[in-house]
């Protein structure tokens, strides 16, 4: 194996670095946590006026796979907010694969300028795991649907402009057979959106549709085809935009706290023999949470859809994350408790915020359980259990 | 940038990995036991070519890297091979580099002592010491040698290694001072990195064990392979499988790259082969130990008894890594090289 950056690898990664160092301010990182959006419409602008997300699109034009991790490895190590990009990006990934022409020219667009960010709707108050459950009904209407029903976990609904909806188009088929996407303004009338606070500071939301008329046009992929189209979605969404590398900033911001203070001995916390050998091991995990990510990269830059190396990375990084966080703040207590920005707040706040935000990860996109099942049926090969 | 295997790197996997599936099935690995050390497997293996093929080809070896290395000693651990392959390997390679004379007659087996000699210049437990002619090891600030005198027998050990004590004393002095340390902490990185690889092959092979015992095994008129609860234990080892692989890979590729890496944890971007080393290592033998934890107990009862095959693989997996030290020392060590020395308190 080989596992060298090529000099332009090596050149746009530096360009992404020069882009956060130049962009990024600590206010917007305040505003993240104060308003819940885990979005940064700065960063955003920048990397649209940059090129790169042109080049980020999961199997649009000139994008590499390999580029598409670099750039969210890269938001994600320095803690930039990039949660609304990458589901945009994600979501034009799908367009670009099953979309129309049409859905394309207007859809692509408007993710490239930088400002147009795109909530998931998959999960329902009834249905979570069992995603091909759902419930929310689409019914034909001359060149319309009608749309009825609820979706939670919509994320970025609240500033977002377009909403990946999971419909039941059929009832009376199995129920991965019924199902069919639409990618719908979410203005249109009968849209609904209310907040649902979390506790990683996390804003997201509530959307109910009440008799929402979308025209066909806004249809991704066959009728009664919306299976086909969740396994794109999948395949881009673990392991290649994010979601695998929250420890390595955790780690760099207890490093650099911990060794600037000293226990009742006089001690600098960073030289306490347990604090630096847990610190290793998540030096370690973070390493192998990366070359997994890059693998997944490799796999779609090659010609595969990752699905199984993106189920097992994210396993890997977000379970060693919750175990990083709750180190830290082990070793970090009782200043690790404090929030951001209290005085005297381990690391200002953010062992305290990684304590909290850290549950999810192993919840959203897919829980550690969902993704083991797929790594024990489609790669061990084992019967299906449910 | 290539996250696969190269065609060359699939073929010396094919060719040993045949090799050990015809000459070493586990009853092999079981005769074997208490020593650890077959030596009409291992004259074939010599035979192979395997075992030189680390050393440069202008000294009558194989000019193979330590990715090649490593790619045969991940089939030394799929066998669980009673070999001292990992060993002569580094053990050779290390008396190249310091230009001293290799191990003498066609079989005869070289080490590496991981650990320096104590004061009174022993070194305890030596892998492969039991049966290795050659130890290369530091002693205080010396690089030593000493020829001859394996003892052929190893204390009862956990793991039916061919460990033993060995004498530094009236041993050959190869190199002193800054040179001693560098060339021994090089060979001591290649030594973590192919046992890393072993442990990789031990976690594919934990792996195949517990597939094919769930799959036959039936309880409550099901396949104990259709309960979740098993389903979701054995799902860890393809990601164990895939992390150590990956890691232990490129801790190779570090060793063969000419210039020097950097550690720089802050952005997660580490290629120094030292560090590396050492990472693939602790998560190797971590990966391991889980991976056959998982797959014993999934053979129930029966993964207790000795007559299935999983406890070997169980007991080699703790023993390859322990004989180094406690792992959380080797943590220790790396946090120097990632977060810098710990301050004295004055």
């Amino acid at each position: 194996m080989d596992f060298a950056l090529t000099p332009d690898q090596v050149e746009y990664r530096n360009r992404i670095r020069a882009l956060i160092r130049e962009v990024h301010r600590p206010e917007h990182t305040d505003r993240q946590h104060r308003t819940g959006t885990f979005d940064s419409p700065e960063i955003n602008r920048a990397l649209a006026e940059g090129g790169f997300l042109e080049r980020a699109i999961p199997g649009y034009g000139a994008g590499d796979p390999i580029e598409l991790w670099m750039l969210f490895n890269e938001l994600e190590k320095a803690a930039v907010p990039a949660d609304g990009i990458a589901m945009a990006l994600m979501v034009a990934g799908v367009i670009a694969h099953v979309g129309t022409d049409a859905q394309k020219a207007e859809f692509l667009a408007q993710v490239l300028a930088g400002d147009t960010l795109v909530s998931l709707g998959y999960s329902e108050p009834e249905c979570g795991s069992d995603v091909a459950a759902a419930q929310t009904r689409a019914v034909r209407d001359g060149d319309d649907w009608i749309v009825n029903g609820a979706k939670m976990w919509t994320t970025m609904a609240h500033v977002a402009r377009w909403v990946l909806l999971l419909t039941r188009t059929d009832p009376d088929v199995p129920k991965h057979r019924g199902l069919t996407f639409f990618l719908i303004p979410l203005d249109l009338p009968g849209i609904t959106i209310d907040p649902v606070h979390t506790m990683g500071t996390e804003r997201t939301n509530a959307t109910f549709y009440d008799d929402v008329r979308v025209p066909d046009r806004y249809r991704v992929g066959e009728v009664n085809g919306g299976w086909q189209v969740m396994a794109v979605a999948l395949a881009f969404e673990r392991g290649l935009m994010g979601g695998t590398a929250a420890a390595v900033p955790l780690l760099r911001h207890f490093h650099h706290w911990a060794a600037g203070v000293r226990d009742d001995d006089g001690r600098r916390l960073v030289d306490d023999p347990l604090v630096r050998e847990r610190m290793v091991r998540v030096a370690i995990d973070n390493e192998v949470a990366g070359l997994m990510t890059l693998r997944t990269a490799y796999v779609a830059a090659t010609g595969g859809l990752p699905g199984l190396e993106g189920s097992m990375v994210k396993v890997h990084a977000t379970e060693a994350y919750q175990r990083a966080a709750r180190w830290f703040a082990e070793a970090a207590a009782p200043a690790g408790l404090l929030q951001f920005h209290q005085p005297g707040a381990a690391a200002d706040g953010w062992i305290e915020y990684d304590l909290r935000h850290s549950p999810v990860t192993t919840i959203y996109g897919g829980t550690s359980e969902i993704n083991r099942n797929n790594i024990a049926e489609r790669h061990l090969g084992l019967p299906k259990a449910r | 940038m290539r996250l696969e295997p190269t065609d060359d790197e699939r073929t010396i996997a094919e060719v040993f990995g045949g090799f050990f599936r015809n000459e070493c099935p586990p009853a092999v690995v079981r005769a074997a036991e208490p020593l650890g050390f077959d030596a009409g497997l291992w004259a074939r293996l010599v035979a192979t070519g395997a075992p030189d093929m680390g050393r440069a080809e202008a000294v009558g070896g194989g000019g193979a890297t330590l990715s090649d290395l490593a790619v045969v000693a991940e089939q030394v651990g799929r066998a669980v091979a009673p070999v001292p392959f990992v060993e002569h390997a580094v053990a050779c390679r290390l008396l190249d580099r310091v230009g001293a004379a290799p191990p003498v007659g066609a079989t005869e087996a070289a080490t590496l002592a991981l650990r320096p000699a104590s004061p009174a210049g022993t070194w305890a437990l030596v892998p492969a010491g039991a049966v290795a002619g050659t130890v290369v090891g530091l002693a205080g600030d010396d690089l030593v040698c000493v020829r001859g005198g394996a003892p052929g027998v190893a204390p009862a050990n956990h793991a039916a290694m061919p460990v033993a004590d060995r004498t530094a004393v009236d041993g050959t002095v190869l190199a002193s001072g800054t040179d001693a340390h560098d060339a021994f902490a090089v060979a001591r990185a290649e030594w973590q990195t192919l046992t890393a690889s072993a442990c990789v092959g031990i976690v594919a092979t934990a792996l195949e064990l517990a597939i094919a015992y769930v799959t036959e095994r039936h309880q409550f008129d099901r396949p104990i392979g259709s309960f979740q609860a098993i389903q979701q234990q054995l799902a860890d080892l393809p990601i164990v499988l895939e992390g150590a692989t990956l890691l232990a890979a490129k801790a190779a590729w570090a060793g063969d790259r000419p210039t020097p890496g950097t550690v720089d944890v802050d952005r997660a971007d580490i290629t120094e082969f030292g560090t590396l080393a050492g990472m693939a290592f602790v998560h190797a033998g971590e990966a391991a130990a889980l991976a056959t934890d998982r797959a014993l107990h999934a053979h129930g009862g029966y993964g207790y008894a000795e007559e299935y095959d999983i406890q070997l693989f169980y007991r080699r997996a703790r023993g390859w890594v322990l004989v180094a030290g406690d792992p959380a020392r080797e943590c220790r060590r790396l946090a120097d090289a990632m977060f810098g020395p710990v301050e004295e308190v004055v």
